[in-house]
């Protein structure tokens, strides 16, 4: 027992440190698709919500195929298309160069597709439930619908869609385990890099576990209080 | 029979080679694609099923239990849901490799050696988490009135649970157990990374050999046609099995 848990030590001999450089890399991962997935999940609520049957067909499209398609597999086609696509188009521009796609940013990218598909649903479900009644009285006021939106219901999607993005943070946490296939040392990597060197799948796998839910424990701390700010002016169902 | 299917074949080959893909290509991977269907299918099937076997017991004990069982069925779910799919995966197909002695000693060693097995007792016991709180949440939305009810005509309290209590749970919680489904689906892909030859294994097999971007393709229309038909099933059997809530129309 004692030998497995000088393993985690820091140092030379111990994994601790680089275990510890994956877990950043995982928080990373994660805070960096976060801007970026609630604002594509927020054009998308738009463009369902738009009067325009383009708009919404295409907004409906992009739901469909980035929440119907596995992780895994947004993540390659991002990765390995990416890379050809981007090659081809410097190819115009000079002859036979190639470019190599960043696997961080690959792995942003298509964690940001993922959270934006899901939680444009969650948002659109938002917006739906600011009253048609305050929009009327802000356009009475004579508000353009750019400020409409900025003013009156912008700032009154997060309590509602609160609840429903930090489910989507939870499972976008997990999904950063995914990207280690593509070689970012994320935990999950750095894990893998650990056992084939030590030998210990099951102890080193379980303390990633552990470490996983140490960060989704902390999330629902962070997200509790915020749910609590964000809904500071309302009365809860069953309090005081 | 079979030179009938070679002209269904060759029929669907030169479609998909006049709407613009690599028919070639096409003939020499698409049965191993379909292969990798099947295999998906096998996955999904079998974990989701066996999963909702486990899935009862847990949401029960976790209303019914004591302080211990209730807390047991609390910590399993906490832990199946609060980790990667990905890093249970590789805790129980690596970790098995740990202690094959003692497997092989007792007899299962035969089961952790293929990886097949080892991804359906891991997608098992994810799903089970997941649905167990679908379950629980379900019975615990029904009024307390029904096994009040249950209970004033003399039915025992297992009597309640599988005559009245479980029926109604099962309907409520019927749509999001069809997400589950999907989701399940989805995350089977995950599979392929310990080297089942699922859809995801076939295809990241044939894009290592042939290069060509068009098999992922494939691959996503493939998953999106088997999440689309879960999705349309689910609403007919959900207006069916709720048929007595609907508002006539």
């Amino acid at each position: 027992m004692l030998d497995l848990l000088r393993l985690l030590s820091f140092g030379p001999d111990g994994w601790g440190d680089e275990i510890l450089a994956g877990a950043l890399m995982t928080i990373e991962l994660a805070l960096a698709s976060l801007p970026a997935g609630i604002a594509i999940g927020l054009a998308v609520a738009l463009a369902k919500d738009s009067p325009f049957f383009l708009l919404r067909a295409a907004g409906n499209l992009f739901t469909t195929v980035f929440r119907g398609l596995p992780e895994l597999l947004t993540l390659f086609i991002v990765y390995y298309g990416g890379q050809m696509l981007l090659t081809r188009l410097a190819g115009y521009v000079v002859e036979g160069a190639t470019i190599e796609v960043n696997q961080f940013v690959a792995g942003v990218v298509a964690l940001s597709l993922v959270l934006g598909a899901f939680s444009s649903e969650v948002l659109l479900a938002a917006i739906r439930a600011v009253p048609r009644g305050q929009k009327e009285a802000a356009s009475a006021l004579g508000l353009s619908k750019f400020r409409i939106f900025r003013f009156v219901t912008f700032p009154q999607l997060w309590r509602v869609a609160l609840p429903g993005l930090s489910n989507n943070w939870m499972v976008l946490l997990k999904d950063t385990s995914l990207v280690s296939v593509i070689a970012i040392t994320d935990l999950m990597r750095q894990t893998a890099i650990a056992v084939g060197v030590t030998k210990q799948p099951f102890f080193f796998y379980l303390v990633a576990c552990l470490i996983y839910l140490v960060f989704s424990g902390l999330s629902s701390v962070v997200f509790t209080r915020l749910e609590a700010r964000a809904s500071r002016g309302f009365k809860r169902m069953g309090g005081h | 029979m079979q030179a009938f299917l070679d002209l269904v074949g060759a029929g669907f080959l030169s479609l998909m080679g006049f709407i613009g893909l690599n028919s070639e290509l096409m003939g020499r991977y698409g049965l191993r694609f379909l292969d990798g269907v099947w295999v998906t299918l096998q996955l999904v099937i079998l974990s989701v099923g066996l999963g909702a076997l486990l899935a009862w017991p847990l949401a029960i004990a976790r209303i019914e239990g004591g302080k211990l069982l209730a807390g047991a069925s609390f910590g399993y779910s906490y832990f199946f849901r609060g980790t990667p799919l990905l890093a249970q995966t590789f805790l129980i197909y690596y970790g098995a490799g740990q202690f094959r002695e003692a497997l092989t000693e007792v007899g299962l060693w035969w089961f952790f050696r293929d990886a097949f097995n080892c991804a359906v007792l891991t997608f098992t016991l994810n799903t089970a988490a997941y649905q167990s709180e679908i379950l629980r949440g379900a019975i615990q939305s029904l009024p307390v009135g029904q096994m009040e009810g249950a209970q004033a005509l003399g039915l025992t309290r297992v009597l309640a649970y599988r005559k009245v209590i479980v029926p109604q749970a099962f309907a409520i919680g019927l749509r999001p157990l069809g997400n589950e489904l999907i989701l399940m689906i989805k995350s089977s892909a995950i599979a392929s990374v310990i080297t089942v030859y699922d859809l995801m294994g076939v295809t990241r097999l044939a894009f290592s050999r042939s290069y060509d971007m068009e098999v992922y393709l494939w691959a996503a229309a493939l998953y999106l046609i088997m999440v689309e038909i879960v999705r349309r099933v689910w609403d007919v059997l959900e207006r069916r099995l709720n048929r007595h809530l609907l508002v006539s129309r």
